[in-house]
């Protein structure tokens, strides 16, 4: 059986950090799972955990009534799901749901918040880590929006 | 197809239309042979064809079939315009003029010992189809072969029943996201560089293809060059327009490059400085 400070320590996210912050984050830790079809988080609900995919893909979907969501991105394993507890007003921007059947970690968002402004060494080191993923998921948008695979006239 | 130097590469030989079928809304492949003739159609993936489609004109298309199967000729064509309209709108039973093969190809040979990366973006995948063919056939002469293929939706997706086979084979990885996917869609959803986190890619060893709308192309190899592999080992098709085929009348040229003779396909490195100009 996997520890959590396991799968904390060796994934690539907490790469870099000190023993200390690494105790912090297991911590704030615990595994989760989510059956097919179950919603995560949902779009205008209050953000204040964030996971570690482990296994399985998580569509992030945008409501669009009156037609059916849209799936803007997928996210699977080895990544990083939300990213709105750690803004301002902590409140989802959008749905995700279970593709398959997900196990993750949750980490609590609630708790990291706190610690990290008692501690802006942490607050630095966490908020680095998600400037990262923010910029990477940036990037894929704008490829996105281009929308390369049209004919253009 | 002209499978010897006697035959002219400016003059057309005869082909029928065999089979069209509809890969997506706006894509269709055809099978074209020589009818009661005897000709052989030899080719190596990456060439391409020039197709005479009779009152319209003639255009570049690459060739997507099998490379081991010489009675025919197989090709994927986008309708974006005039010419790829009526081509795709080809009776079965109607003739086209087939000049060529033309041009380099992906380096198949080169790589044997390797691993094969094929990087492919919407009608970009059809020209790397040959190559797929080419490693499954002589799989044990290659390393692992990683399939990542974007494209803008769903239903634009190519091949999808050959791609559920190919991922079924030992030692080779196939990826596919698609740009927009609606509800119903199981699959990845993000550009096609998003693919690369989930590669397992083995950077010195490996021999990267990349096919598919430029601008898709200089975000995969910013992937590419990110995980490690050098520019040597990276190469593209490059379709920009051109008329001959055969480097005579220039339309193609880039700096001492014809596009149609030293090209299709490049490694990376002689073609940077193209990718960053807006036109030939
Ligand atoms: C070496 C090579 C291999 C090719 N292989 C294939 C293939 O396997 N399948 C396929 O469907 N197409 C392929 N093409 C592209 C194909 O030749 C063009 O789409 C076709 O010539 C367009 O003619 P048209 O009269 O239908 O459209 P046009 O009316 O000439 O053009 C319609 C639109 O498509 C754009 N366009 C035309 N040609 C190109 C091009 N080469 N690259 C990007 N945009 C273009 C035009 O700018 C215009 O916006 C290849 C091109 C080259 C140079």
């Amino acid at each position: 059986m996997e520890t959590l400070e396991r799968i904390i320590g060796e994934h690539p996210f907490f790469a870099g950090l000190d023993a200390g912050f690494l105790n912090l984050m297991v911590s704030c830790a615990s595994n989760v799972r989510f059956t097919p079809g179950t919603y995560i988080l949902k779009e205008g609900e209050a953000a204040n955990t964030f996971y570690l995919v482990r296994e399985g893909k998580v569509a992030l979907e945008l409501l669009a009534p009156p037609h059916k969501p849209i799936i803007v991105s997928t996210i699977g394993i080895g990544e990083i799901l939300g990213w709105s507890w750690l803004m301002e007003p902590y409140v989802w921007k959008f749905s995700a749901r279970a593709v398959d059947a997900v196990r993750a970690i949750a980490l609590d968002g609630r708790c990291l918040r706190t610690k990290c402004e008692q501690n802006h060494d942490l607050g630095y080191e966490v908020l680095k880590r998600f400037a990262g993923i923010v910029e990477q998921r940036l990037d894929a948008t704008r490829l996105q929006l281009l929308d390369v695979y049209a004919v253009r006239r | 197809m002209a499978t010897s130097s006697t035959i002219d590469p400016m003059l057309p030989q005869p082909y029928l239309v065999r089979e069209v079928s509809k890969e997506t809304p706006d894509t269709f492949t055809l099978r074209l042979d020589p009818g009661n003739e005897a000709r052989e159609s030899v080719f190596r993936p990456g060439q391409f064809s020039m197709l005479w489609v009779f009152g319209v004109g003639e255009l570049p298309i690459s060739i997507s079939g099998d490379p081991a199967l010489r009675d025919r000729l197989i090709y994927t064509v986008r309708s974006v315009g005039q010419a790829t309209h009526s081509l795709v709108n080809q009776k079965v039973g109607s003739g086209v003029g087939v000049r060529g093969p033309f041009g380099i190809g992906w380096p198949v040979e080169a790589a044997r010992g390797r691993d094969v990366i094929v990087v492919a973006g919407g009608i970009g995948l059809a020209p790397l189809r040959p190559v797929i063919y080419q490693v499954l056939q002589n799989r044990k002469d290659y390393g692992r072969l990683v399939i990542l293929y974007g494209g803008r939706s769903p239903r634009d997706l190519l091949y999808r029943k050959e791609l559920a086979k190919w991922a079924r084979i030992p030692e080779t990885q196939v990826l596919i996201t698609v740009d927009y996917g609606g509800i119903g869609w199981r699959g990845h959803v993000g550009v096609v560089t998003t693919l690369f986190k989930y590669s397992r890619l083995h950077p010195a060893r490996s021999v990267a293809m990349v096919c598919g709308p430029e601008i898709m192309m200089r975000f995969v190899i910013r992937e590419l060059e990110t995980a490690g592999l050098s520019r040597d080992d990276i190469y593209l098709s490059m379709e920009r327009n051109m008329k001959c085929a055969v480097g005579f009348c220039g339309h193609c040229q880039y700096g001492p490059h014809f596009i149609c003779k030293d090209g299709p396909v490049f490694p990376y490195e002689r073609m940077r400085p193209l990718l960053e100009k807006y036109e030939l």
